[in-house]
């Protein structure tokens, strides 16, 4: 019972919301507000590219390969066909942001009423969801992404499409456990006892109980999937060239690596920070949300 | 509060009158299939087998026995949480199924469950978590509210500034009265408490009793008081009725059991409870071990495996649940109690 609004508490008439808790927690904890500036000032950047007078990413210049990184005109170097390092850096943010998290929101939606269902009919139907989402879950998510991906053959909509699969499967158990667990409770028995009807009690007493947890473990997923986009488009399964995007443009550096390590590197510094920010960031989210 | 008319979609009315039993429940079954066993036979968990009790209308039932004995299945069995396997309950003389739907019954029939924390939902307030109900049944939401803060009026939780309040900033006490008084907000006729105050302090325990006692003058209620607790139970029933296995063994007027009681069992829970006189300290070692597993329960009477006056007959022969004298509320099912069962201690 860490919280302030304690028993007896004469101040406040009506008590803060959940979600005002939650951010007063949040705010308190350095960690994740630092990691939640950086993804901010990343996702900025990323959607008003355009706008913020950079170079342009798809114009390279003959002369200026490879530039280490702090050359006159190229902050962050250039490339192997000497485009602006920093400017590819930025608005290769539009397109791995976009496959991290577009996949994992689509995912989100479907595990969620997935897992809901499955945990809160249970029986038979539970067992044709989970087991069903377990076929998918026993192959690792990068090798079930570029089975999907390959199948499927190269192109965004394709990679996003083979995320959104790979990523089903653990945010529907999570939701199935979860919502198991919260159908087991009391107050859901009371409900029922209350003649409420199943659409109701899951309306008003399942979803949002569980959807805390599983929006935690999306928002870690998140760095996954980003980091498995990346991967295939590495692999050539997901961007082409000359779109700029972080693990495409690590595969293509990657011979540069001799020669310009430091350039050749940024990529994958990018995925590490934006990948890091978002696990730190979910950790506090979840701490911060556990109201007891 | 009484007096002032309320949505008629809550409660139900009286329709058979004082005399009419409020509940009637006859051979109430509960079987659980369990997989069990390397062949994966099926194999069923006896958890309520063949109850038989009623409750009169403005009455306190209590029901006692160790834990696993079927308290907790009856009373979700009354309010339609677990369908039966088998028996029939009638409320105020109508059957469940066949002259009442489950919705009608839930009308009539709360439940206060044991753990306070966990039967409210932690993401409402305390003011929703008790206008649900009555919102489900077609109450609309400022009228749901306003019952609700009558509600806490009447639980002892100032509405001004309880309303708002979130479980997880309440007392166990406190969630306790919010948890009877969403019970209440259905207007029940019958309030199943089970293992309410339990969980609680004992200064806390005899507020809420006495606040139960309380509604339960001001709103015409019965109680159906569920508990291990025999000090307890025996302060506040009219009726006691103790369990063991799934099974009925003893049933009567609260005041005729504590004094003449005739099961074994029953001996045993009033032995084991603690003295408040240190010259009548409890002498006899209370029961030993555990109850048997409700798989497999003993041949004949449940309890032979652990009563000190078991005999052959009891092994064999399953004791009926009669009645001690004729036309007696008193009713024991054990052999010492049958002059004909053959038993060496019968009729004594």
């Amino acid at each position: 019972m860490t919280d302030a609004v304690a028993v007896g508490a004469p101040v406040s008439e009506r008590a803060a919301g959940y979600w005002t808790g939650v951010w007063r927690r949040l705010r308190r904890d350095p960690v994740s507000i630092v990691c939640a500036l950086i993804l901010a000032a990343l996702v900025l950047s990323a959607v008003f590219a355009p706008w913020l007078g950079f170079a342009d990413p798809y114009e390279g210049s003959m002369t200026d390969r490879l530039k280490p990184v702090g050359s006159p005109g190229y902050i962050l170097g250039s490339d192997e066909l000497g485009r602006d390092m920093l400017s590819r850096l930025i608005y290769g943010g539009r397109l791995t942001l976009f496959l991290g998290i577009a996949p994992v929101v689509a995912a989100f939606v479907i595990g969620t009423f997935l897992g809901l269902v499955a945990g809160y009919v249970g029986g038979l139907t539970n067992t044709l969801i989970m087991r069903t989402v377990d076929v998918f879950f026993a192959f690792p998510s990068i090798l079930l992404a570029i089975a999907i991906s390959g199948a499927l053959g190269a192109g965004i909509v394709n990679s996003l499409v083979s995320l959104s699969i790979v990523f089903i499967p653990p945010i529907a158990r999570v939701a199935e456990s979860v919502t198991a667990s919260v159908r087991s409770l009391d107050y859901v028995d009371a409900a029922r006892a209350s003649g409420a009807g199943d659409f109701t009690i899951v309306r008003v007493h399942v979803l949002g109980n569980v959807m805390g947890p599983i929006f935690v473990y999306a928002t870690s997923l998140t760095s996954v999937c980003m980091i498995i986009a990346a991967g295939l488009s590495f692999l050539g399964l997901g961007v082409r060239p000359p779109e700029p995007e972080w693990g495409l443009m690590l595969n293509t550096l990657r011979t540069a690596i001799y020669i310009n390590p430091m350039v050749a590197a940024l990529p994958g510094v990018m995925i590490f920070i934006t990948s890091l920010c978002l696990n730190l960031l979910s950790d506090g989210l979840r701490s911060a949300m556990n109201v007891r | 509060m009484s007096a002032e008319s309320l949505p008629s979609t809550l409660g139900l009315p009286d329709r058979g009158g004082p005399r009419q039993p409020l509940i009637d429940a006859r051979d109430l079954t509960c079987h659980f299939p369990v997989r069990g066993g390397v062949m994966g036979s099926k194999r069923v968990v006896r958890a309520v087998d063949g109850v038989s009790f009623s409750i009169a209308k403005g009455e306190t039932l209590g029901v006692v026995g160790e834990s696993g004995c079927g308290k907790s299945t009856t009373a979700r069995l009354l309010i339609g949480l677990i369908p039966p396997t088998g028996g029939s309950i009638l409320y105020d003389g109508q059957e469940l199924g066949a002259d009442l739907s489950l919705r009608e019954l839930r009308r009539g029939v709360q439940m206060v469950f044991q753990d306070s924390y966990a039967s409210l939902n932690p993401r409402l307030t305390v003011e929703d978590s008790i206008a649900f109900g009555p919102m489900v049944n077609g109450v609309e939401r400022g009228e749901a509210r306003r019952i609700a803060r009558d509600l806490l009026e009447r639980i002892g939780l100032d509405p001004g500034r309880f309303a708002g309040r979130y479980p997880h900033e309440l007392s166990g006490g406190q969630r306790q009265r919010v948890n009877i008084g969403r019970a209440l907000a259905m207007r029940p006729s019958l309030v199943i408490l089970d293992e309410a105050v339990s969980a609680l302090d004992k200064s806390v325990e005899a507020q809420v009793l006495n606040l139960l006692a309380d509604l339960r003058r001001d709103f015409d209620l019965t109680y159906m008081f569920i508990s291990h607790d025999l000090n307890v139970v025996r302060f506040v029933s009219d009726q006691l009725m103790v369990m063991y296995l799934g099974e009925v063994v003893e049933i009567g007027p609260a005041e005729t059991l504590r004094v003449e009681h005739r099961h074994p069992y029953t001996s045993a829970l009033f032995a084991a409870m603690p003295s408040m006189d240190p010259d009548r300290r409890t002498e006899s070692p209370p029961l030993a071990g555990d109850p048997p597993n409700p798989i497999d329960p003993p041949s004949g009477c449940r309890f032979h495996t652990r009563c000190p006056f078991a005999e052959p007959v009891c092994g064999r022969t399953v004791p009926r649940l009669r009645e001690v004298a004729t036309d007696m509320p008193h009713r024991v099912a054990c052999h010492m109690g049958d002059p004909e069962s053959g038993h060496q201690g019968a009729g004594l």
